[in-house]
């Protein structure tokens, strides 16, 4: 048993007491003296051309101060994009300006036009209904395939087309792989799309700036889960202001799942315009405003196909997509569909030839980036729902045609045909294991059971890999990606031996708080209760670049494995002074230096007051106190896998799916709290069962979207979802980190979709509808209901 | 503006008020309880709810005005008279039934109206009742288990598989 506050440990998360109380700190919660309110005039077309913006009458209104359009940010930079895609031919992506308000040309239902400033928010609104705008609508771009034909309606007059990019990877296999499907045995393929989502955070995004005239001190407050990263991306590229001038806080944050990594056009303007006023300038986003100005996500439309052997071996595999951007380019929007998506279209499988096509559009929509999971769960689903088609086409049991595939245990570090080196896994223990727990076996007799009801049950599994701990800064430089992705902790020990760590990551709903003291309570041995985190604020943590992608732990966590490290290194220098020894002979255990082979011994808190009290101190070769900092980079990703089996009772009558059950089995390397790493597999799945069951995006021809509240766009809610069994036991470690933890928080958006369509397919094959190969997510009543009636 | 009075976690309070001012801008601006959270502007999304007369009430869909002389209970009233945490605060933090704590507070105030009513529910009724609060972060699984626990039933067979 790990000792409770240690790794392995599900010690309770401190951050809780404040959370249950009411005493969370938001940053809605905060109000600073003489605060302003913003409230952003949006358009409401799609597309169209601003031939005028009439303020006069909205300015005589009480309370307003100010209200700001594009010419007021004339000398600020557009939102930057931070990673660059080379296209196939080498040529760079295209890439639009992306202005704080329009400039010129609204490009999407919620583009902010104008920002109204006043004394209070009703006032800023009720102005807004004064103003007077002349839009002359322009025809939208709203279908991905029609933005793509030659005179499509351009979405940014200055670009040659739609077109972002058009990329491959395996272009060199190109000819290799169009020989394998020429001299296949079976070739399978599917047509399918990847809906769009909204990550929906039940915080809204919120930001405040605020400016200090005598100091010259700008402070942003904002709803984020990378202050740092908003730092070098507004200072830098939008508003030319150094670090040392600039503060992003970004508090307590209502979760993010990725919608809150970007650096948004409000963040730039409340921190600009708290400058021009003098005055705090507030935003709030409401729910309605978030569906038109928060990052979408997914929304691909792909043709997938598998070249199989008479062995049923997979010989080659052909993946082609178009990828929707939204009207701008989000921060990391065009990494999505490409180096996240289409390096994973190996999977845990052996297919040693593989082709992947992207082609990325604009559209007159919201900006579409990256969303928990963020382009692996579009492969995943790729190629979970095509094997899953392969085996009923080839009449075979499709656990035993995903096995025959594997990549096995003794074939690691494995490296795939697309670009990543796998470094461990064993996907044979996952799918033991989950086949075990859900009772795998027994599906015949609960099917038989259940159509006693009339009631038609499936089951459905899923096999995935994906990459975390993003990630090598080396490595995706020369993908495109115009940031490092390294972190960063300091361990500062006080002098009475309390720690307060000091991190670049960020939590929003994680319970870091939790968890990364555990590390350092596990390598010193003191108790867990002595030391705390400090996140989210630029101006008391080293630069780091936030929490996404599962990688606080298996990135952050190990900069804090070597931060602890240096810390235990000249602790044991200062503890063999004062035991008088040689510093290879001091051993650490439960927070107690002992000199080697004797009974000599001092206790953590008198060495470290030692280091801050240096009265008997080695000062000619040491300098006092104890404070280390240490950035990791990682020397690849790592490489999360699993098996998710699902099942389901599916209504005959009128199409409605029930899941019944819901196993994972997870592979994550080590665990630093299963208690939290349990609840982050439950949120994720709940997610991909979200995606898989219920939520859509949907925009009309004309570009209204029509998914623009909770009234349409259906978050799944307690009596959507099953229980969950989870389990992480069958663990292979990372070999390339100091923790061997792999990372946890995207797996279950990642593996749920396909487990969920495949066992919706299962349950209408075992009723007799056999000619259903796929249904379009989200599985409705009504899309299931019709798929039975052809 | 006119003053608004009511009694919140048990005092007498007054703030003033618009005609259109929700009970929930009333709790989080009027009385600086920020416990209370807003996630939607639909009525949809459950942050916001709160006890008014010992029932769960959505304070994003009454005025505050109409609330004058209610007895209101909010988060920041759920806690044993010592400060520490109530039967179903402890409850979620056993069970970890939050991650980012913004669905929390109404999650709360949600199961402590079904307690009030359904003493011993069972598994399918939290769910049921429980639709009117949307969570992102926890899938529903250990905030279901929380509600039963606190309900002093077994949660044994709803728990995980633990990692050997």
């Amino acid at each position: 048993m790990p000792k409770d506050g240690g790794i392995g440990a599900s010690t309770t998360r401190r951050e809780d007491a404040r959370f249950l109380t009411g005493n969370g700190r938001y940053t809605d919660d905060i109000n600073l003296r003489g605060q302003t309110y913003v409230h952003f005039l949006r358009s409401e077309v799609a597309h169209g051309r601003i031939n005028g913006i009439d303020t006069s009458a909205a300015e005589a209104m009480p309370g307003v101060i100010k209200i700001f359009t594009a010419a007021d940010f004339s000398a600020a930079g557009g939102l930057p994009c931070g990673w660059q895609v080379t296209d196939r031919h080498g040529q760079p992506m295209q890439e639009p300006k992306h202005p704080i308000l329009a400039e010129g040309k609204v490009r999407h239902v919620g583009d902010p036009i104008c920002g109204i400033v006043a004394e209070t928010l009703e006032q800023a609104r009720d102005a807004a209904e004064a103003i007077e705008l002349d839009i002359e609508e322009l025809p939208a771009v709203v279908d991905m395939v029609a933005a793509l034909q030659d005179g499509a309606t351009k979405v940014h007059d200055d670009l040659t087309s739609n077109l972002c990019y058009d990329w491959s990877l395996g272009e060199e296999n190109l000819e290799a792989v169009t020989e394998a499907f020429k001299n296949a045995a079976h070739v399978v393929s599917l047509d399918l799309i990847n809906n769009r989502l909204c990550a929906n955070p039940m915080e809204t995004r919120v930001a405040i700036g605020d400016y200090d005239p005598w100091a010259d001190q700008h402070t942003l407050y904002t709803t984020s889960q990378n202050p740092h990263v908003i730092r070098l991306l507004m200072g830098a590229f939008v508003l030319s202001l150094p670090e040392h001038k600039l503060r992003v806080v970004a508090p307590d944050v209502g979760g993010g799942f990725g919608s809150k990594i970007y650096h948004y056009a409000e963040e730039a303007f409340c921190t600009h315009a708290a400058k021009i006023l003098k005055r705090p300038v507030k935003w709030t986003s409401t729910r309605s405003e978030a569906f038109l100005s928060d990052a979408h996500a997914r929304d691909h439309i792909s043709t997938v196909e598998l070249a199989l052997d008479a062995d049923h071996k997979f010989t080659a595999l052909r993946s082609k997509t178009i990828a929707n951007m939204g009207a701008y380019l989000s921060t990391f929007a065009p990494s999505i569909p490409t180096w996240l998506h289409g390096t994973l279209m190996a999977g845990p499988y052996t297919t040693p030839l593989i082709h992947v096509n992207v082609r990325a559009v604009f559209t007159n929509t919201v900006a579409v980036d990256a969303y928990r999971g963020a382009g692996r769960p579009e492969a995943t689903f790729q190629l979970e729902r095509l094997i899953d088609k392969a085996a009923r086409e080839l009449g075979v049991e499709p656990a035993d045609l995903r096995r025959k595939n594997f990549i096995n245990p003794d074939q690691f570090p494995y490296q795939t045909p697309v670009a990543l080196e796998y470094d461990s896994g064993n996907f044979h223990a996952t799918m033991d294991k989950a086949m075990a727990l859900a009772d795998y076996a027994g599906i015949e007799a609960r099917a038989a059971e259940a159509a006693k009801r009339g009631k038609l049950r499936g089951i459905g599994m899923s096999q995935y890999i994906e990459a975390c701990g993003i990630a090598p800064s080396n490595l995706v430089g020369q993908l495109g990606a115009r940031a490092g992705l390294y972190e960063t902790a300091t361990v500062r020990v006080n002098a009475t031996g309390s720690i307060s760590v000091l991190t670049g990551c960020h939590s929003h709903g994680q319970g870091h708080e939790t968890s990364f003291p555990q590390i350092v309570a596990d390598m010193i041995g003191i108790d867990a209760s002595q030391i705390d985190l400090v996140h989210g604020d630029t101006a008391n943590t080293p630069m780091g670049m936030g929490t996404y992608g599962s990688r606080s732990i298996a990135v952050g966590g190990s900069a804090l494995v070597k931060a602890t490290g240096k810390i235990i290194d000249k602790a044991k220098k200062i503890a063999a002074h004062l035991l008088e020894a040689a510093p290879e002979d001091i051993e650490l255990k439960d927070g107690k230096f002992s000199v080697a082979g004797t009974d000599k011994s001092i206790d953590w808190a008198s060495v470290t007051l030692a280091a801050y009290v240096p009265h008997n101190y080695p000062l000619e070769e040491m300098e006092p106190g104890l404070e280390e900092t240490a950035f990791y980079d990682p020397n690849n990703f790592t490489f999360p896998s699993g098996c998710y089996i699902c099942e389901v009772e599916v209504d005959p009558e009128t199409g409605k799916v029930d899941i019944v059950n819901f196993t994972a089995a997870d592979d994550f390397g080590t665990v630093i709290n299963p208690m939290i790493v349990e609840g982050q597999v439950h949120g994720g799945l709940a997610q991909g069962i979200g995606q898989a069951m219920t939520e859509n995006c949907v925009y009309d021809e004309n570009g209204q979207l029509l998914s623009g509240s909770f009234m349409d766009y259906t978050m799944p809610r307690a009596d959507d979802v099953p229980g969950f069994t989870v389990d992480h036991s069958q663990f292979t470690l990372c070999t390339h980190n100091p923790l061997g933890a792999k990372g946890c928080g995207e797996a279950g958006a990642i593996g749920a979709p396909p487990a969920v369509v495949n066992a919706v397919i299962d349950a209408l094959h075992r009723g007799g509808h056999r000619h259903v190969s796929h249904v379009d997510m989200p599985v409705t009543p009504q899309r299931v209901w019709a798929a039975m009636q052809k | 503006m006119t003053t608004v009075t009511m009694t919140v976690n048990g005092k007498s309070v007054s703030a003033p008020a618009e005609g259109r001012t929700l009970l929930a801008q009333y709790l989080r601006e009027g009385l600086q309880l920020t416990g209370t959270h807003i996630g939607c502007d639909t009525s949809q999304c459950g942050a916001c709810v709160v006890l008014v007369d010992g029932r769960a009430v959505k304070s994003c869909s009454v005025l505050a005005m109409d609330m004058d002389g209610a007895e209101v209970t909010t988060i920041e009233g759920m806690t044993n008279p010592d400060g520490s945490l109530g039967t179903i605060q402890q409850a979620f933090q056993d069970h970890h039934g939050l991650q980012c704590g913004f669905c929390t507070p109404g999650m709360v105030m949600a199961a402590a109206a079904l307690l009030s009513e359904n003493p011993k529910p069972t598994e399918a009724e939290v769910r049921h009742y429980l639709e009117g609060n949307i969570c992102r972060c926890t899938g529903y699984h250990n905030i279901v288990k929380a509600v039963l626990a606190a309900s002093g039933q077994d949660v044994g067979s709803l728990g995980a598989v633990a990692a050997e």
